[in-house]
């Protein structure tokens, strides 16, 4: 996708995803937690995935590294990294890709690091293993890693076990470990979800500094659009399993057109703004296993009509790199939608509780 | 509110104890174990002082001296050339005292060996089935469960029987064999039954040291930092023996001190029952058989060797339990 842009004009493609499905087979059946992604990156840029709870964009971004455990399985897709398709290369390539071309931090920066070794050690040990240096060589290279990610003092830092340094410090310790062999991807699963807010705003501007420093390719995976919006060129928002829209940073935030991009929006507190209630998307994310025929959306959908619970929107460019999933813009159906009126997403308590009476309604989406 | 002197120096302290290293901190919580430490110095001195046995004592270890009048003879027994055996001599007239250090070395260097290969065996099996799990786990857990409810003494007596008695050679590189054959001060065709009794020993040896690594890594494996450094391209190979196996080691550690004192004692009911190494290489369990016919008129034949296997059995026991505390990772300071 996105190919329609003449060739010269842009970096060229990193990572194209097609048609990814990921499915976990469990006791209870199929979880279908990713049902049909397409997205691409090009170099260089900082590309966003973004959706509340098990919309499946970790398991996304498991499927990229190819670190879906027992019960997971790719089934059916193409993950292209420049010429080299991930989704089919032998175990024993993929190793080596892992931490070198290919690399990834996550949510719990402390519990990722081996609470028994300095974590200067660690830094160095995926040096030794992917750049062949010796011990004394990947040594300093680890201490001027630390050092170039903002650990003051690295050189005694770095002789630290994990559980003698901060969270903040802890991810600082991950980034320079993930970017030490310049991959030509970071995967960034919800790096700053566990650390607060000053701290976060520190590690999102590290890790913007050390992009245009080094280069590198971020996917950024976050439910917080905050993140989003200050990281971004390109965004892809997740829901069950499916991308229901892509376009660059700002044409989101200024025109979303997705009615579930619409209600993130809203969504999001305006400081200032009083309000009773906040705005919810009412109703939850539908079950994994019995997913909805029809757009996945539409049980929670305001503007849901019978076409949308009948069949599945497929992915359309509704404007020039703005691509939807949604019967609304579809050329064919769009029609039925003439003159309708947008919602504000206000719903009351009693509205987003009162059908399903387990929902625990709301997003995680701040 | 501390001056900034006073603040500067407390942080210069807080520091300090920062760098100060695992071992470090370890040792420390060890020495507060009255009992091991007594036990560690105990243990390594009975080691130490067997081997100086040449030169601690100027009898030889097997040389008989059928002249003594009384044989066995008490401690304090004094020979045709004026010497003192000061723990006495057996049936044979062979010195008690040199004997016991020379057993010590022999009895002990069994232990340590098969707590070794028993400990590092059954650490990787463990570590092995723990990490990965499902059908591996399935497989190996089965293998130990179905082991552990074999009584072990009636199958150890069957297996030294069949080994120890035939005339199998074990292919040992010759430096090993050299090696022992000089600790142990006995041929090398007897080198080859103390091996054989190794592994004889080993066969159980490992059950519990693997169901503790197996416990340790099945926890392990799931750990966010194992994902990560799958992420970081770790192989499993790398993930098992770099990360999940240093890990759980402090169990293990402790784990081996307890069957140190377990194996003497094994060994030597095995000697005792005349599967173990055979006279003239002394053995704590070996001397105890010999003394069996002697033991109401001369009780010290059995007592010397026994006191030794008590203290050195004893010893360890106490080594495992402090070691488990100083291990302890929920027990600070």
């Amino acid at each position: 996708m996105n190919n329609t842009a003449p060739p010269g004009s842009e970096p060229n493609i990193l990572l194209d995803v097609k048609d990814l499905k990921t499915y976990f087979y469990t006791e209870d059946g199929v979880v279908q937690a990713v049902n049909g992604v397409d997205f691409a990156i090009r170099e260089g840029q900082v590309m966003g995935l973004v959706g509340e709870s098990g919309c499946g964009k970790s398991v996304t971004s498991l499927s990229i590294m190819r670190l879906l455990g027992g019960s997971g399985k790719i089934v059916e897709g193409e993950v292209w990294l420049r010429d080299r398709n991930l989704a089919t290369l032998p175990e024993e390539e993929m190793v080596k890709l892992r931490g070198g071309a290919l690399s990834m931090i996550f949510q719990q920066p402390t519990s990722c690091l081996n609470p028994i070794f300095r974590v200067g050690d660690q830094v160095a040990e995926v040096l030794i293993q992917h750049q062949g240096m010796t011990k004394e060589q990947a040594w300093n290279r680890a201490v001027e890693m630390l050092a170039r990610v903002g650990i003051p003092d690295a050189g005694r830092r770095a002789k630290s076990f994990p559980h003698e340094i901060s969270g903040g410090q802890a991810q600082r310790v991950m980034i320079a470990m993930a970017l030490s062999c310049l991959p030509d991807l970071l995967i960034a699963d919800e790096p700053t979800t566990a650390l607060d807010v000053t701290i976060q705003a520190q590690i999102l501007e590290l890790m913007r500094r050390m992009q245009t420093e080094m280069g590198t390719t971020i996917l950024l995976i976050t439910h917080d659009l905050g993140v989003i919006a200050e990281m971004c060129d390109h965004v892809a928002v997740m829901y069950a399993g499916l991308i229901v829209e892509y376009t660059d940073v700002n044409t989101l935030f200024e025109d979303p057109l997705h009615p579930y991009t619409e209600g993130l929006m809203a969504a999001i507190p305006v400081l200032g703004d009083v309000r009773d209630s906040l705005a919810v998307i009412p109703g939850t994310v539908p079950d994994l296993i019995n997913l909805p025929p029809g757009c996945k959306f539409a049980p929670r959908c305001p503007y849901a009509r019978e076409v949308c619970s009948q069949e599945a929107p497929p992915l359309i460019e509704a404007k020039p790199g703005h691509k939807v999933r949604c019967w609304i813009l579809h050329p064919q159906t769009s029609a039925q939608w003439a003159g309708y009126t947008k919602t504000d997403w206000r719903f009351t308590g009693e509205e987003v509780f009162a059908q399903p009476a387990a929902a625990t309604g709301g997003t995680d989406v701040s | 509110m501390t001056t900034a002197a006073q603040s500067v120096t407390l942080k210069g302290l807080a520091q300090e104890e920062k760098t100060e290293s695992q071992a470090r901190i370890i040792f420390r919580r060890f020495r507060r174990h009255r009992l091991a430490v007594i036990s560690l110095i105990l243990v390594s001195l009975i080691f130490l002082v067997s081997l100086l046995a040449p030169v601690l004592t100027p009898f030889e270890r097997d040389a008989i001296d059928l002249s003594s009048k009384s044989r066995p003879g008490p401690p304090g027994t004094i020979d045709m050339e004026g010497r003192t055996h000061y723990l006495g001599v057996d049936h044979l007239g062979r010195d008690l005292f040199t004997r016991v250090l020379y057993a010590a070395r022999v009895s002990m260097s069994i232990a340590v060996l098969v707590v070794l290969i028993s400990e590092t065996f059954g650490a990787l099996v463990g570590a092995i089935a723990g990490y990965y799990g499902g059908l591996v786990d399935l497989a190996i857990s089965r293998v130990i469960e179905f082991m552990l409810t074999i009584p072990s003494l009636p199958l150890l007596l069957i297996l030294s029987a069949i080994f120890l008695r035939s005339d199998t050679v074990l292919p040992l590189p010759g430096f090993l064999s050299r090696f022992l054959s000089a600790l142990l001060l006995a041929p090398e065709r007897e080198v080859q039954k103390v091996v054989m009794l190794v592994l004889v020993l080993v066969f159980f040896g490992w059950l519990s040291a693997a169901r503790l690594m197996r416990g340790m890594a099945l926890s392990l494996s799931k750990q966010d930092f194992v994902e990560a450094l799958r992420a970081a391209g770790a192989s499993d190979a790398r993930i098992i023996f770099r990360h999940i196996i240093p890990n759980g080691i402090a169990p293990i550690l402790v784990s081996a001190s307890l069957a140190l004192g377990g194996v003497i004692v094994t060994e030597s009911a095995l000697s005792f029952l005349g599967l173990g190494v055979q006279d003239p290489t002394p053995t704590w369990g070996n001397m105890l058989a010999t003394s069996q016919s002697y033991m109401f008129q001369h009780p010290w034949l059995p007592l010397v060797p026994g006191v030794f296997l008590v203290i050195v059995s004893i010893g360890f026991n106490f080594i495992g339990d402090g070691l488990r505390d100083a291990l302890d990772p929920r027990l600070k300071r």
